[in-house]
């Protein structure tokens, strides 16, 4: 155990405890508020590039497990916790032991509610951590820190992979990856779509060659505006498209729509959700740091979800265009499954039986 | 849906006497029902038998009857005041079963008094152990495999179906007298003996075994639109087996991988959702941490002692909650105020 320092970009040094030594890390500084699933968050690919900080203070209590990490690796760049409350499991890796052979950096013992509300206060931030003392080299390098622009290149599996629908297959779906967690894969497998996995950089011939019934844009890391959406673009009207998190970001843009970066995002288990086609009420699983500019959406395009405590766009139906999306994360892994049945609807509308009904 | 507007005056239930199970916490949920109806401008009259009470308070209720809790005075007081509504569900099982009591007499639909939040059909489905197992096997939920037997041979052929261990429960006798658990089938023939001669109707209670399993609690909250959320989850320290009351409780469960604290928040949704409760409701699970399988113990159709604790825990003010819930407003309109500071 050796000791670190957390510098942020406001000049505020804090003291923590490290589980490595010789590291220094840079990256943007998010806090999630989930009270579970730490290691569906350390391995969710948009939190590629990020310092993730759990505003839960206990951390590690039920070990890991193989079945709950959503992509093959660690994702975070850092993760900082109040407390590592593990306890010896049997047979189970402990959150140390999985952090240590994966070389992540994890700081303990430090104030977390004092970095959520300086974040809060602030939005965003960028900082940096290292088991050295701080000097001006590294006051120099946190300014000059920008989040890398090829973020869903780094975070992403960059092969092309079948997955088949579980039970009767009723759809055939094209996704593509710009860093999917693989819970996504597995909803929409379990809701009887075969899916095909293509790197972010697919070209449109390859989906259309492919004869799909539908598209799912995946989940991702960073701002939407550094991903190319030629693919998406040309994609539009020739198959109907599906967007989740980073996805329906992009689904905006090929739409003529704008993004623009939230204060200081949307992080954790607990977001209330109203259904605005059936004024119901839900609540969902978040991890974005942009979102959709409700203003710039064409006329032909419908908002069908808000978040009830900023009142965000967090859904859109563009009929015309046969594009649906959804900001939240319908797939949980971490979080509230209250709206699973999106992948069944999904699935079902994109279905053959369906379009020849 | 907002506000129900025909509502100008409610009576609300106090909890009456702090005895065994039911102590001040209801006397905190009924002051704060009180504190959220008034704020929305509804003229509160507060019937509780216990003055000494922060609700009986002469700032707490627009108007305090302090009467015993019975039908009587009751009628009484409907007779005089001619409420519109009636709020029972935070004044424990005394206000529950007064209510229940005055519903079943006529008296609210004589005086012409609705019955706010939950109501009384609900709380009977929950609180009859023949529906409420109807209800749980309709919606797919799993309770404790029990069976009624009166003979020896009933009981083995019941135990080869289900395994070992098994609890005996004499019908009708006190504090359990002849009853036991058994581990095998030597075992069984003792207890059940014992059991059958034991009880006044030679009948026994086999049910499932679920000793040793976690405990976990999750208060739930619904409204008249079907919204409903988890406030908090809460594990008890010991295993089931050890009684609550002689256990600790903490908030929020603090062994359940996501997975499997999903798998419950789900199943206490759809629970409150199939009751049809609106307000606040406890939903008590026993999970197993090897099959990774559950039994629903009880549901609690009102704001009970965990609520309390929950509410303290969380800061989220449940009585409050109910008591808005009552006069028709949904979660997502009603502001936790006190709160506004919490990250979200």
């Amino acid at each position: 155990m050796s000791r670190a320092k957390i510098l942020l970009e406001n000049g505020t040094v804090l003291d923590a405890e490290a589980n490595l030594n010789d590291k220094t890390v840079l990256g943007e500084l998010v806090f999630n508020t989930a009270m579970t699933g730490y290691q569906e968050i350390l391995t969710d690919p948009s939190y590629a590039s990020q310092i993730v900080v759990m505003t839960y203070p206990l951390i590690g209590n039920y070990g890991v497990e193989k079945e709950f990490a959503v992509s093959k690796k660690i994702q975070v760049s850092a993760f900082i916790i109040k407390e590592n409350s593990e306890t010896p499991l049997d047979g189970v890796m402990s959150l140390s032991d999985y952090l240590l052979a994966n070389d992540i950096l994890c700081l303990s013992n430090v104030d977390t509610r004092k970095i959520t509300k300086i974040i809060r206060s602030t939005g965003s931030i960028n900082c940096l951590i290292t088991t050295d003392e701080i000097t001006d080299k590294h006051r120099k390098m946190l300014a000059e820190y920008e989040f890398p622009k090829n973020v869903v290149e780094l975070s992403c599996e960059k092969k092309t992979e079948k997955f088949p629908a579980v039970g009767k297959k009723i759809a055939d779906f094209a996704l593509i990856d710009y860093g999917v967690k693989s819970s996504i894969v597995e909803q929409l497998q379990l809701s009887g779509a075969d899916v095909t996995v293509f790197p972010y950089d697919v070209s449109t011939e390859t989906i259309l060659d492919g004869n799909f019934d539908a598209v799912m844009l995946s989940n991702g890391a960073g701002n939407p505006k550094d991903v190319n959406i030629e693919t998406v673009k040309n994609l539009i009207g020739k198959l109907p498209i599906f967007g989740i998190c980073l996805g329906h970001q992009l689904s905006a843009l090929a739409l003529g729509g704008d993004t623009f970066k939230l204060k200081f995002g949307h992080r954790g288990a607990n977001h209330p959700i109203i259904n605005l086609e059936t004024g119901k009420v839900f609540i969902s699983s978040q991890n974005h740091g942009f979102a959709v500019d409700e203003k710039s959406l064409p006329s032909t395009a419908t908002i069908t979800h808000k978040n009830v405590n900023d009142g965000t766009v967090e859904g859109f139906c563009d009929k015309s265009k046969k594009i649906t999306c959804v900001q939240f994360h319908p797939e949980a892994t971490p979080g509230p499954e209250d709206a699973r049945e999106i992948f069944q609807n999904w699935v079902k509308s994109a279905s053959r039986e369906n379009v020849h009904a | 849906m907002p506000k129900d507007l025909s509502i100008k005056k409610i009576i609300v239930i106090g909890s009456g006497p702090i005895i065994i199970g039911q102590a001040a916490e209801f006397d905190y949920a009924g002051t704060q029902a009180c504190k959220a109806l008034r704020e929305e401008g509804i003229e509160v009259v507060l019937l509780n038998s216990n003055p000494a009470t922060i609700m009986t308070d002469d700032d707490v209720a627009d108007k305090v009857y302090i009467q015993p809790l019975n039908v009587n005075s009751l009628e009484y007081i409907i007779e005089r005041e001619r409420p519109d509504g009636i709020l029972a569900a935070i004044g424990g099982q005394t206000g529950l079963n007064l209510v229940t009591e005055a519903c079943n007499d006529g008296i609210l639909d004589k005086y012409n008094v609705r019955v706010l939040g939950t109501s009384i059909d609900a709380i009977r489905k929950a609180e009859d152990r023949k529906s409420f197992k109807d209800l749980m096997s309709e919606i797919g939920e799993p309770i404790a495999k029990s069976e009624i037997v009166d003979n020896l041979d009933d009981a083995v052929k019941f135990v080869q179906k289900i395994g070992y261990p098994i609890v005996i429960r004499p019908a009708y006798t006190l504090a359990g007298t002849g009853g036991g658990i058994a581990h095998d089938e030597d075992e069984l023939k003792s207890v059940v003996y014992q059991g059958l001669t034991a009880s006044p109707i030679s009948q026994v209670l086999l049910e499932e075994s679920l000793l040793g399993d976690k405990e976990i609690e999750f208060e739930v909250m619904r409204d008249s639109n079907d919204t409903a959320i988890t406030v908090c989850s809460m594990e008890n320290v010991d295993p089931v087996g050890i009684h609550t009351g002689d256990s600790i409780v903490v908030a929020p469960a603090q062994t359940l991988t996501d997975k499997d604290y999903q798998k419950l928040r789900s199943a206490s949704l759809k629970i409150i959702r199939a009751l049809k409760i609106e307000g606040g409701c406890n939903v008590q699970f026993s999970f197993n941490p090897k099959t990774k399988k559950y039994v629903v113990i009880e549901v609690n159709p009102r704001v009970s002692r965990s609520s309390a604790l929950a509410s303290k825990a969380a800061g989220y003010p449940i009585a409050k909650v109910t008591a808005k819930i009552a006069i028709g407003l949904q979660l997502h309109e009603i502001c936790r105020c006190e709160n506004s500071e919490v990250a979200i």
